[in-house]
């Protein structure tokens, strides 16, 4: 499901051409407006659909399998923090979705890892990871879960 | 200089029922520029259809109130503040441009239609001429997209550029024009005719070039706001967390005390991708 560009709608800022993984999303020399310029190549990441500030840009469903008539559309919110889909289906069902994307202010979290002392060889040649077990908190009472947390597994929603 | 008005002074080379003429003519050349535009590209039809197809979809009825108070917010935010735009340096490039473009049209006319007019009128025409400069140089070297983000060269012209080009060139070879007038310099009847001629293309050139986008964007950004207002909003999810209700929701229980503002997160750099 290749992304388009409304064209009426682009104002050629350029946003989905820096964040697009492919390298994919061009700005058009006679237009100055953005287009996919390899559908073929996108992997539908949405990453374009979600940076442009316009919403000028849609994920084309293959005729085949996705017919007509439904929708797909995404609104990213940095200042809020938050994501918000909507699905509409071909039936008229209606799903919408409001996730966060962070949760503290952007760019005042930045873990300092200069600041951190390098790993000794014993910590190479071991099997665990970096912050292992300090982040997943093993020897602080046992693997934490969602009961632990005091937080429940919700029907259709699994953090 | 800044407080005679030019075309007085050229009133002994050229009639002013002929400059008066001109203007008419430019005037109707716009309007049926813009007309024969609509038509071709079909922009109302598809209008009116966007207007009848989001009826369709079940949107909630708007009452004649409500439009009205949308039509304001569309002329005061989008059309009088360009609203729409998200990089502030083309907003401010945008609105110096607008307000200078409108204030050099509208003083163009009243000094070509009324040589006896107050020399405000002449230093307007002038004030606006230098803002119409400025905002087009400064959008021409720096803001546009393929020079700014993409690194090509700003000379690189296109069929595009008709509208930027014609109206930077109208306003700078005007100006040119009025000031080695003033100088009494012999070349400024050159400068006059480049003038003209920019401006001709300016106003003649409507259905090549994006001036009739003072039209049909306003137009654009009105269909944006009913639809938001109607509740199709483009497809596009309408849920936020400034509703309570929505921060009840299980997923927003990591927000709880989160602050309203994140700030900018990748918006925080202007792209730049050469």
């Amino acid at each position: 499901m290749p992304t388009f560009v409304y064209m009426t709608r682009c104002d050629g800022c350029g946003h989905c051409v820096d964040i697009c993984p492919s390298d994919i999303m061009h700005i058009d020399k006679t237009y100055r407006r953005a287009y996919n310029i390899e559908p073929n190549m996108c992997w539908e990441c949405y990453s374009c659909v979600k940076a442009c500030p316009q919403h000028a840009i849609d994920v084309r469903g293959y005729a085949d399998f996705a017919p007509l008539g439904h929708s797909v559309r995404v609104h990213r919110d940095e200042e809020k923090g938050t994501i918000a889909w909507r699905i509409k289906f071909r039936n008229g069902t209606e799903k919408n979705f409001l996730s966060p994307i962070t949760t503290k202010p952007w760019g005042q979290a930045i873990p300092k890892l200069a600041e951190v002392p390098a790993p000794s060889k014993e910590m190479r040649d071991g099997e665990l990871l970096y912050n292992e077990p300090k982040w997943i908190r093993m020897d602080d009472g046992g693997l934490h879960t969602l009961e632990s947390a005091g937080l429940k597994m919700k029907k259709g929603v699994a953090y | 200089m800044f407080s005679i008005n030019p075309f007085a002074a050229l009133s002994a080379t050229l009639s002013p029922a002929v400059m008066q003429a001109y203007v008419v003519v430019m005037f109707l050349l716009v309007v049926a520029g813009t007309l024969f535009e609509v038509v071709h590209k079909g922009s109302a039809r598809y209008f009116f259809e966007n207007m009848r197809k989001s009826k369709a979809k079940g949107a909630r009825p708007l009452g004649g109130g409500e439009l009205v108070s949308i039509a304001v917010q569309t002329a005061v935010v989008d059309v009088l503040a360009s609203g729409e735009f998200c990089n502030m340096r083309r907003r401010i490039a945008h609105l110096l441009g607008m307000y200078g473009f409108v204030l050099y049209v509208l003083a163009t006319a009243v000094l070509v239609f009324d040589a006896a007019a107050g020399a405000i009128w002449a230093q307007l025409w002038w004030l606006g001429g230098l803002m119409v400069i400025v905002s087009g140089t400064w959008f021409w070297f720096f803001i546009r997209v393929d020079v700014a983000a993409e690194g090509r060269s700003p000379f690189r012209v296109m069929k595009a550029d008709l509208f930027i080009l014609s109206m930077l060139a109208s306003a700078t070879l005007g100006l040119a024009w009025a000031w080695a007038q003033a100088k009494g310099s012999p070349g400024s009847l050159v400068m006059f005719g480049l003038y003209i001629l920019a401006t001709t293309v300016l106003f003649a050139g409507v259905p090549w070039s994006k001036f009739a986008h003072m039209f049909f964007k306003p137009a654009a950004a009105f269909e944006k706001r009913v639809t938001r207002a109607d509740g199709t909003a483009e497809n596009l999810p309408t849920q936020t967390r400034d509703d309570p209700e929505q921060q009840k929701r299980h997923s927003m229980e990591l927000l709880q005390n989160a602050p309203m503002d994140m700030g900018l997160g990748i918006k925080r750099e202007a792209p730049r991708h050469y």
